[in-house]
């Protein structure tokens, strides 16, 4: 390694800036998320040359260390003797891989050990296969009215654990939108000037790429299309409403990307995403209350299984599918749009 | 388990294990996705296939999205279309 020992940090080594009109650049592109560009500049230009100047004489840059810090370094300094440091240094460079090695070995040993003392996979008197994994086999169908057990599982059994869930997905949006928002105006207004700029450069809309618009063109519709099949057929077979709704998403994110942001705000921004998520948790919120009520007091409840197999059946299994999947499908395409723009 | 499946695993494996060691990111997520599109096959095999429809759509199609989208954000796609960017910002 090539670079001049640092004085007053003994082993440390520091390397002068040697792509310094480089940085300089660097600098600029910085600044477009800065708040006052020409101020930034500027001070990066002084901390280059105070840099500049520090490295050239010693004093100078004894003085930029807090006072602190280097009775912290000389106290740590006394603690081993000159003479010793390499000695400790070459002991420290062949022991740490060793020591890193016998470490990695000893945990996967650790882990396998672990993993052997596992009951074996599928046997009868395992402590899954108990009383609550045989009622959902041979119940469920009877129970929840969907031929999908799982759905049934998911859906009427634990529906409570997938509302959580759609609630942990709607809060992890909400909760970094709210941190993105901008309250004053005159932040807005800079922001939309910045971000002209930053779409100019960086190209965030899209080029017209003809292979991608054409694929994207016949894609999406088959995609949101299969989406919804997957969706309104989860108490059916495979599926149910957090792959749908992935599956939604990821055709959302295509059709972004081929017509660009412009085109997508027609159908999609901020507000709708707000208004589909919340109407979406509050039904299945109201929805589950009502069959948590009734089954809690065995009252008679309203809402039938109906006939196993047909596609309006199943009772509330159909609806809350509907729901998990828009609030899905809504924030797989926010995910995309936070992490592209940094929000609406 | 048939010889198949066996397979899978190993191509799993291999996998896993180059996803470490490869030195350009982008091929990381690119070997990343075929590892969950791989995964989302053994799910199938293993008769879940309400797991392989969500492994396939969110482990190889949104997950990857945003992790490209991230690189991108960065500027760490060390990509052809990059330098020709860079070229252009030059004789701009």
């Amino acid at each position: 390694m090539e670079g001049e020992q640092d004085l007053y940090l003994g082993e440390l080594e520091m390397k002068p800036p040697k792509n310094a009109p480089e940085t300089d650049s660097k600098a600029k592109e910085i600044t477009r998320d800065g708040a006052k560009e020409g101020r930034q500049e500027v001070s990066q230009e002084e901390l280059k040359n105070a840099y500049q100047s520090a490295t050239e004489d010693p004093e100078k840059l004894r003085k930029m260390i807090p006072d602190t810090i280097v009775n912290m370094v000389e106290s740590t300094d006394r603690l081993v003797p000159q003479s010793r440091r390499p000695l400790l240094k070459a002991i420290f460079d062949k022991a740490y891989p060793v020591l890193a090695t016998v470490m990695c070995i000893a945990i996967i040993a650790l882990l396998l050990v672990t993993v052997s003392w596992m009951p074996p996979f599928g046997s009868a008197d395992n402590p899954t296969s108990n009383e609550v994994a045989q009622r959902y086999i041979e119940q469920g169908l009877e129970e929840t009215g969907a031929v999908n057990i799982v759905s049934g599982m998911i859906l009427d059994y634990r529906a409570f654990d997938t509302l959580g869930e759609s609630n942990v997905l709607f809060i992890a949006t909400i909760a970094v939108m709210i941190l993105m928002r901008l309250d004053s105006k005159e932040e807005k207004e800079q922001l939309s000037a910045e971000e002209a700029a930053y779409t100019h450069e960086n190209t965030l809309e899209p080029e017209h790429d003809a292979i991608l618009r054409s694929v994207a063109f016949l894609l999406v519709p088959m995609l949101l299309i299969f989406g919804m099949y997957i969706i309104l057929c989860g108490h059916l077979g495979p599926g149910g409403g957090f792959s749908g709704g992935a599956v939604i998403g990821a055709s959302l994110i295509l059709y972004a990307n081929a017509y660009g942001f412009q085109k997508m705000e027609k159908l999609f921004t901020a507000k709708t995403y707000k208004a589909i998520s919340f109407c979406a948790l509050g039904f299945y919120a109201l929805a589950k209350s009502y069959s948590f009520f009734t089954g809690a007091n065995e009252l008679e409840s309203i809402i039938s299984a109906g006939t196993p197999g047909r596609i309006l059946s199943a009772g509330l299994i159909l609806p809350l599918n509907i729901c998990v999947g828009l609030v899905v499908a809504c924030t797989m395409y926010s995910f995309y749009v936070l992490f592209r723009k940094g929000g609406y | 388990m048939t010889i198949f499946q066996y397979l899978l695993l190993g191509f799993l494996v291999v996998c896993a294990i180059s996803v470490t060691f490869s030195r350009n990111l982008l091929n990381s997520i690119i070997i990343y996705m075929s590892y969950s599109l791989i995964m989302s096959i053994l799910w199938v095999c293993l008769e879940s296939p309400d797991l392989a429809i969500t492994e396939a759509a969110v482990g190889a199609g949104v997950t990857s999205i945003l992790f490209f989208v991230t690189l991108k954000r960065i500027n760490a796609l060390n990509g052809e279309s990059d330098e020709e960017e860079k070229k252009e910002d030059d004789h701009d």
